[in-house]
């Protein structure tokens, strides 16, 4: 008798799933450009965020005779700057800024983008319409247009860079997450919901956005790739940091004048934002994929 | 068709009106408000209320703006604080040469897009398609700005081959002395098309291939070149929108491309404008690149709807 107890126990075990998000992680780290893509990604975000304990030179210690040297010199590995600023500590610290400015807004869009749109999407209407229509408003404008016109007038600086960046990226997150809530809108199990009596907040949050979620998560983590580039951009406009704090796009701004004497460490800083935005582009692939098969 | 077109030119009216509005808001947005390139920082309170009554900056915003938005559609965007020239002939002016990169870096970026895109999506799975895989994905992910300076290091600093920076002297004429400057702005340009046609340029063709209608041709007996035909033309209301959002992002957003080469275009006297703080100049830029954007989405859609009859009921 304990023995077959035993077994049902097992079984009941096994065949707890770990769930859809589970299923999703579990695919994802089987596929090998996933994985080493977030292998990089947490390496260069962890070495940034613990910079000052990695026994890096001072990033914003500069030198007047050790300027520009080439990547490869004895103690600078990676060169220094036009300041003498030691590259190597300048682009892992780079690393705090840039990547805040890379992921922040599309974060932030993503919640105002996905409570607009399931809004606008549940609601309809007239709501539907006040929504989206200002959004096509914001959409008419192409995004880097955007990001310059409003971080221009507001004036440099990070919080501005990120007001403008979350602009640019609210009206497409709102229009995925409209269209994706319509269509669940009027399936039957939200129906249901409505008939036993749950009221629209209820609906919206238990029984929309758990449905919602994940196609609006997808669209969004390839918004990260646009957002990195468009972040360092309007750095090296002059439009995001105010040095000497080191940001890649500043770093490539300043050093833009370099390229005649060292044009190999004038162009690091690009290499760091390459990296990054092409690891967030395979990355967004992988989960792409992960997710399309359900079940 | 016609009527299509009429519905969807009415649908363009509120959404530039919003656009407009959303021009003049910013810079009654800016910090210091609209005067504070004009004024000096240490102005009496007294010289601020009279320039403020001289702009009509003292009456309430609706009126503001309805006179703005007048005199904007009588072609009078106001005067550069910086040199004192009409806003409308210093966009006039710059547009030009942004429009010729741009349509430079859209012929590069599309036929090679559109080219790589279709190739990949026939072949699919193979090393073609690999290869042009990476290619797209490596296209979306560079930062533009700094594959031009890449380019620069190359071929202007280390080879020689190409001026850096700048624009010939004098008028413009389509000889190598001109065009040897626009080879490498042209060319950073067109990778940021390249690789988002390319990428849904394949998955288009991927797509349609798996089709019935496809299996049904070539059960017929058409010829490869004929299915081929039929795909294509399938393709092509999504090849158009996305090629025709792009070449607006082009236009749009050459602020960076123009900077990094010194391309006197409409991006280099945004940033110039937003350095000097030069507020009529950036908001009559990007009122005219935004309406030009705007107006491209609707050619874009009524072209679509003219190849693929469906698109004017859905």
């Amino acid at each position: 008798m304990s023995a077959i107890a035993e077994d049902i126990v097992r079984i009941a075990t096994v065949e707890k799933t770990r769930g859809y998000w589970g299923t999703v992680l579990r695919r994802l780290t089987r596929d090998p450009v996933s994985v080493v893509c977030a292998a990089i990604l947490l390496a260069i975000a962890l070495a940034a965020i613990f910079a000052p304990w990695l026994g890096l030179a001072d990033p914003l210690q500069g030198s007047g005779i050790r300027r520009l040297r080439w990547i490869g010199t004895p103690g600078y590995p990676l060169g220094t700057d036009d300041l003498g600023r030691d590259m190597l500590a300048r682009l892992v610290y780079g690393g705090r800024l840039s990547l805040v400015l890379g992921l922040l807004p599309v974060a932030l869009a993503f919640a105002i983008g996905t409570t607009l749109g399931v809004i606008a999407g549940y609601v309809g209407g007239m709501v539907n319409q006040a929504i989206m229509r200002v959004m096509d408003v914001f959409y008419a404008f192409p995004s880097v247009l955007l990001a310059v016109a409003i971080s221009g007038t507001l004036g440099a600086g990070i919080v501005n860079s990120l007001v403008s960046l979350t602009v640019v990226f609210v009206p497409p997150i709102t229009r995925v997450a409209e269209s994706v809530t319509t269509g669940v809108r009027n399936l039957d199990f939200v129906d249901a919901a409505r008939a036993s009596g749950a009221g629209p907040m209820t609906i919206m949050r238990v029984h929309v956005l758990g449905n919602v979620l994940g196609p609006i998560f997808v669209y969004a983590t390839g918004l990260i790739s646009v957002c990195m580039i468009l972040a360092a951009g309007l750095s090296f406009l002059g439009l995001g940091t105010k040095p000497p704090s080191p940001e890649w796009g500043f770093m490539l701004n300043q050093l833009r004048t370099a390229i005649y004497v060292n044009p190999w460490v004038a162009a690091l800083p690009g290499v760091m934002i390459f990296i990054v935005s092409i690891c967030f582009n395979l990355l967004s692939d992988g989960v792409r994929s992960a997710m399309d098969v359900r079940g | 068709m016609l009527r299509y077109a009429f519905v969807r030119l009415l649908y363009v009216v509120p959404v530039a009106l919003g656009v407009s509005l959303v021009c003049f808001a910013l810079v009654h947005l800016s910090p210091g408000g609209p005067l504070s390139a004009v004024l000096p920082p240490d102005a009496s309170a007294e010289l601020q209320a009279q320039l403020t009554k001289l702009y009509g900056f003292d009456r309430p915003y609706p009126v503001q703006f309805g006179l703005w938005l007048l005199r904007a559609l009588h072609g009078d965007l106001g005067t550069s604080t910086g040199n004192g020239r009409a806003v409308v002939e210093e966009v006039f002016r710059a547009v030009g040469n942004t429009v010729m990169l741009a349509l430079l870096a859209a012929a590069i970026g599309f036929v090679i897009g559109l080219l790589c895109g279709f190739l990949a999506g026939y072949f699919r799975d193979s090393w073609v398609d690999r290869a042009v895989t990476t290619f797209a994905i490596a296209g979306v992910s560079v930062p533009h700005y700094w594959l031009g300076m890449v380019l620069m290091i190359v071929f202007s600093v280390q080879l020689n081959w190409l001026p850096a920076v700048g624009i010939w002297a004098g008028a413009w004429a389509w000889d190598w002395e001109h065009i040897r400057y626009l080879i490498l702005p042209a060319v950073t340009m067109s990778v940021i098309p390249m690789g988002i046609v390319t990428r849904t340029v394949r998955a288009l063709v991927g797509d349609l291939l798996s089709q019935e209608f496809v299996m049904a041709l070539r059960a017929k007996g058409l010829s490869k070149a004929r299915v081929f035909l039929h795909v294509a033309k399938n393709a092509a209301p999504t090849a158009i929108a996305v090629v025709g959002l792009q070449f607006g992002y082009l236009l749009g957003g050459s602020i960076l491309i123009e900077t990094v080469f010194g391309w006197p275009g409409t991006g280099l006297m945004l940033n110039d404008a937003i350095s000097r703080r030069d507020l009529p100049v950036l908001q009559g830029t990007i009122l005219v690149l935004a309406m030009f954007f705007v107006f491209l989405n609707l050619v874009v859609d009524v072209l679509q709807a003219a190849i693929d009859p469906r698109i004017k009921r859905g």
